[in-house]
C-alpha cells in the first residue's frame, strides 16, 4: 500500500512539525535557548563530530528553526534545507561554500537592488567576482562563463520589475557548464514557482517577504535541490575535500544528496555566524501554515489593480507579467500559471514628479522599503533601493526613475483601487 | 525492482523487520562514516556485528570484530555493505553460502552493484542500493529533523523521547514515494549528461 502524497497545504500546515515529545504541545514551541546540555561526554563527542542527530547551540541550529528548515524544504521540494538571520545572510553563506578568491559567478542583471549591491560591492572585497547577464538573453549567460565561473544567480520573479525568468533555458547553460544554478525564489514563493522542478540546484529566500508573510521578522532560508555532484571536478572542495575541522570527514561522501545544506550549516553558519533567532523562527513559521491562501489573496488583488492601473489616463505603463499582453506573460503562463505574484512596477506619464506625489498621497498604501506584507506597500525605487546606481544602471535593473513598485497586500482590492484612485488624482 | 528510487515502504518494510545486522567494512576509526552508522544503529536496539578481517581480536563498541560473514556462526538478518562497488560482487556471493541466507543485502551510499543485487533477488533476497541505513531510519523516524533535513514524512502523533537502545516508529505518512523529485532528476541526469 502506497500513502496518498500529501498536497502543498498540508505540507505548508504540517511538514516539519509533530507535537513536542516533553510536553505535547501542538504547536512549534519557542525553543528560546543559546544551548543544549549533552548526555555525557561521549554524546557531546558525537555531536561535535556530526555523527549523531541534535542539538549543541543555536548558532548552529535549534528546534524551531529545523522545524522552519523542513518545512521549507519540503514545500520546495528539496532534500534539506538551512535557515539564516536574513535573505543576504543566505547569499553570503551559499557563495562563501561555492567560491575562492578569485573565483567568478554569473548573476542575472535584474536584481533585488540590495543583491547588486552586495554582489558588487562586499563580494568584490572578498575576491569573489560577479559577471552580469541578461536575463532576457539567455545566450548572455553562455558569453559570461569562463573557467573560474563557480555558480549562476537568477531570480525566479525579479524584484522591483516583477520579470520571469526562462528559469530552464538558464538551467540549461548551468549544466553545460558543470555549475549549480542559484535561484532566489523570493517574489514567487514556492506556492507559485517550485525551482527546483525547473532544474535549480539551489533555492534561496528572503523570508522576510511573502513567506513570513506578515512583515514582522527578517529571516534567509537555503535549500538544496540534493542534485548537483559536488565531488564531479574537484571544484567545490569545502564539499568534496576531507575537513580538518571534522577529523577528516568529506561532506558530500558522508551526507549524499544533502550534503550542501550539511556544509551551509556546519561550516558556513558555524564559521560566518548569522544564525535565525528562535523568535522570527517562530513568527515566520506561523505565517508560512497561510501560505497557500495569501498568495492566492496577493495575486488576485495583484491582477485586479494592475488591470484597473493599465487603464488609467495617468498612468504611462503597467509592467505585471499577469497582464495578457505583458512582455513576460508567455513566461508567467508558464512557470506561474497560479499567478505572476504581488510584486510589479508601473511609470507615470507625469514622470519622476508625479511617483513621488503619488507615493505621499496615499492613504492606505504605506511607503516603506518592503515588498511581501499583509499590507499593500510602495515605493519609488530610483530614489530608494536602487538610489546607489547611476540612471543607466538603474533602468537595466529595472527601476527607472519614473517607476513605481506596489506590493499588494491581502486587503479588500476595492479600497486598495479607491486609495490609487485618490491619490492619482490629486 | 527499480534500484533508482524506493518506495518509503519498502524501505520501512526491511527496517522494521531486520533485528540483527552484520556491517562488512564497519571501521573502529571514530570519524569513518561506517563508525558512526554502526553506532547509531546499535543505539537504535539492532543487534550489530561487525565484519572486518583488518580487525580480528579487537572489538566496536563492544562487540568482537569477525573475518568474514561465514565466521560469525549465527543467522543474520541483513547484511550492510560498507565497501565500494567494485568489492561488492564477492561479499554478496559470501552472503548467499551462509546458512541460513540473510533476508536482507543493503549497500551503502555511494555503492551500488546490479549484478550482484540480480543475483541476491534470484536466491530471494531483498536488495537495497546507494542508501545509508542510518539516514533512512533517520529520515522515516524523522530524529534526522533535527537537522533540517527533509524527512519527507508527516505525523500528527507525539513521539517518545529516544532512549538508549530504543527503536522509533517508522511509521509515518510519507510525503512523496521514495525519493523527491529532485533526485530522480540528479539521477537520470547523471546517466543522460547535457
Ligand atoms: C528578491 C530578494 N532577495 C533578497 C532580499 C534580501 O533579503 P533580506 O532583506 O531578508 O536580507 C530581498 C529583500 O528585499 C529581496 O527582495
Amino acid at each position: 500500500m502506497t500513502d496518498r502524497p500529501p498536497g502543498f497545504s498540508t505540507l505548508a500546515v504540517h511538514a516539519g512539525a509533530q507535537p513536542d515529545p516533553t510536553t505535547g504541545a501542538r504547536v512549534t514551541p519557542i525553543y528560546q535557548t543559546t544551548s543544549f546540555v549533552f548526555n555525557d561526554a561521549d554524546h557531546a563527542a558525537s555531536l561535535f563530530g556530526l555523527q549523531a542527530f541534535g542539538n549543541i547551540y543555536t548558532r548552529i541550529g535549534n528546534p524551531t528553526q529545523a522545524v522552519l528548515e523542513e518545512r521549507v524544504a519540503a514545500l520546495e521540494g528539496g532534500t534539506a534545507a538551512l535557515a539564516t538571520a536574513s535573505g543576504h545572510a543566505a547569499q553570503v553563506v551559499v557563495f562563501q561554500m561555492l567560491l575562492r578568491p578569485g573565483d567568478e559567478f554569473i548573476a542575472a542583471r535584474k536584481l533585488y537592488g540590495g543583491s547588486i549591491n552586495q554582489f558588487t560591492h562586499a563580494f568584490q572585497s572578498f575576491g569573489w567576482n560577479v559577471a552580469w547577464a541578461d536575463p532576457d538573453d539567455i545566450s548572455s549567460f553562455e558569453r559570461a562563463v569562463t573557467p573560474r565561473t563557480k555558480a549562476i544567480f537568477i531570480e525566479s520573479i525579479a524584484n522591483p520589475g516583477g520579470s520571469v525568468t526562462d528559469i530552464e533555458a538558464v538551467a540549461a547553460v548551468a549544466r553545460k557548464a558543470g555549475v549549480p544554478l542559484i535561484v532566489d525564489n523570493t517574489l514567487a514563493t514556492p506556492y507559485l514557482i517550485r525551482p527546483i522542478d525547473h532544474g535549480a540546484d539551489i533555492v534561496v529566500h528572503s523570508l522576510t517577504k511573502f513567506l513570513g508573510g506578515h512583515g514582522n521578522s527578517i529571516g534567509g532560508i537555503i535549500v538544496d535541490a540534493g542534485t548537483f555532484d559536488w565531488s564531479k571536478d574537484n571544484k567545490y572542495p569545502m564539499l568534496s575535500e576531507p575537513r580538518p575541522e571534522y577529523h577528516g570527514i568529506k561532506i558530500q561522501e558522508t551526507f549524499g544528496n544533502f550534503a550542501f545544506a550539511i556544509a551551509c550549516r556546519v561550516l558556513g553558519l558555524r564559521d560566518l555566524g548569522p544564525a535565525i533567532s528562535p523568535f522570527n523562527a517562530f513568527l515566520i513559521l506561523t505565517g508560512i501554515e497561510t501560505l497557500p491562501l495569501r498568495m492566492q489573496k496577493h495575486c488576485e488583488n495583484a491582477k485586479a489593480i494592475a488591470e484597473w492601473l493599465s487603464t488609467h489616463p495617468a498612468v504611462a505603463a503597467v509592467n505585471y507579467a499577469g497582464l495578457l499582453g505583458d512582455k513576460y506573460n508567455n513566461l508567467a503562463r508558464k512557470y506561474a500559471p497560479k499567478g505572476a505574484g504581488a510584486v510589479f512596477t508601473f511609470s507615470l506619464k507625469g514622470g519622476y514628479d508625479a511617483g513621488v506625489n503619488l507615493v505621499s498621497n496615499l492613504k492606505l498604501f504605506s511607503h516603506l522599503a518592503n515588498v511581501g506584507d499583509t499590507r499593500s506597500l510602495v515605493i519609488h525605487p530610483a530614489s530608494t533601493t536602487h538610489s546607489q546606481l547611476d540612471d543607466a544602471a538603474k533602468i537595466k535593473s529595472g527601476a527607472a526613475p519614473d517607476m513605481v513598485r506596489l506590493s499588494i497586500g491581502i486587503e479588500d482590492k476595492e479600497d486598495l483601487i479607491a486609495d490609487l484612485e485618490q491619490a492619482l488624482s490629486a | 525492482m527499480n534500484h533508482d528510487a524506493y518506495d518509503d515502504n519498502y524501505i520501512r518494510a526491511i527496517l522494521n523487520g531486520v533485528k540483527s545486522i552484520a556491517m562488512v567494512g564497519a571501521s573502529p576509526v571514530n570519524v569513518r562514516p561506517s563508525y558512526f552508522a554502526f553506532k547509531y544503529l546499535a543505539q537504535r536496539g539492532y543487534d550489530m556485528i561487525p565484519v572486518n578481517p583488518g580487525h580480528v581480536g579487537k572489538s566496536l563498541l563492544g562487540k568482537p570484530f569477525v573475518a568474514s560473514l561465514l565466521d560469525i556462526g549465527r543467522p543474520v538478518d541483513m547484511i550492510d555493505i560498507f565497501r565500494n562497488s567494485s568489492h561488492i560482487g564477492p561479499v554478496v556471493d559470501e552472503a548467499l553460502k551462509m546458512t541460513p541466507p540473510p533476508k536482507v543485502i543493503w549497500m551503502q551510499l555511494g555503492a551500488r552493484d546490479d549484478a550482484a543485487a540480480a543475483k541476491a533477488e534470484a536466491a530471494g533476497l531483498t536488495v537495497v542500493m546507494n542508501r545509508c541505513p542510518k539516514i533512512e531510519y533517520g529520515r522515516l523516524s524523522s530524529e534526522i529533523s533535527w537537522m533540517g533535513v527533509n524527512s519527507r514524512t508527516l505525523s500528527s502523533k507525539r513521539a517518545p523521547m529516544p532512549t538508549q537502545g530504543m527503536r522509533l516508529s517508522l511509521n509515518r505518512m510519507s510525503v512523496g514515494g521514495g525519493e523527491t523529485t529532485a533526485s530522480d532528476r540528479a539521477a537520470k541526469n547523471k546517466n543522460d549528461p547535457a
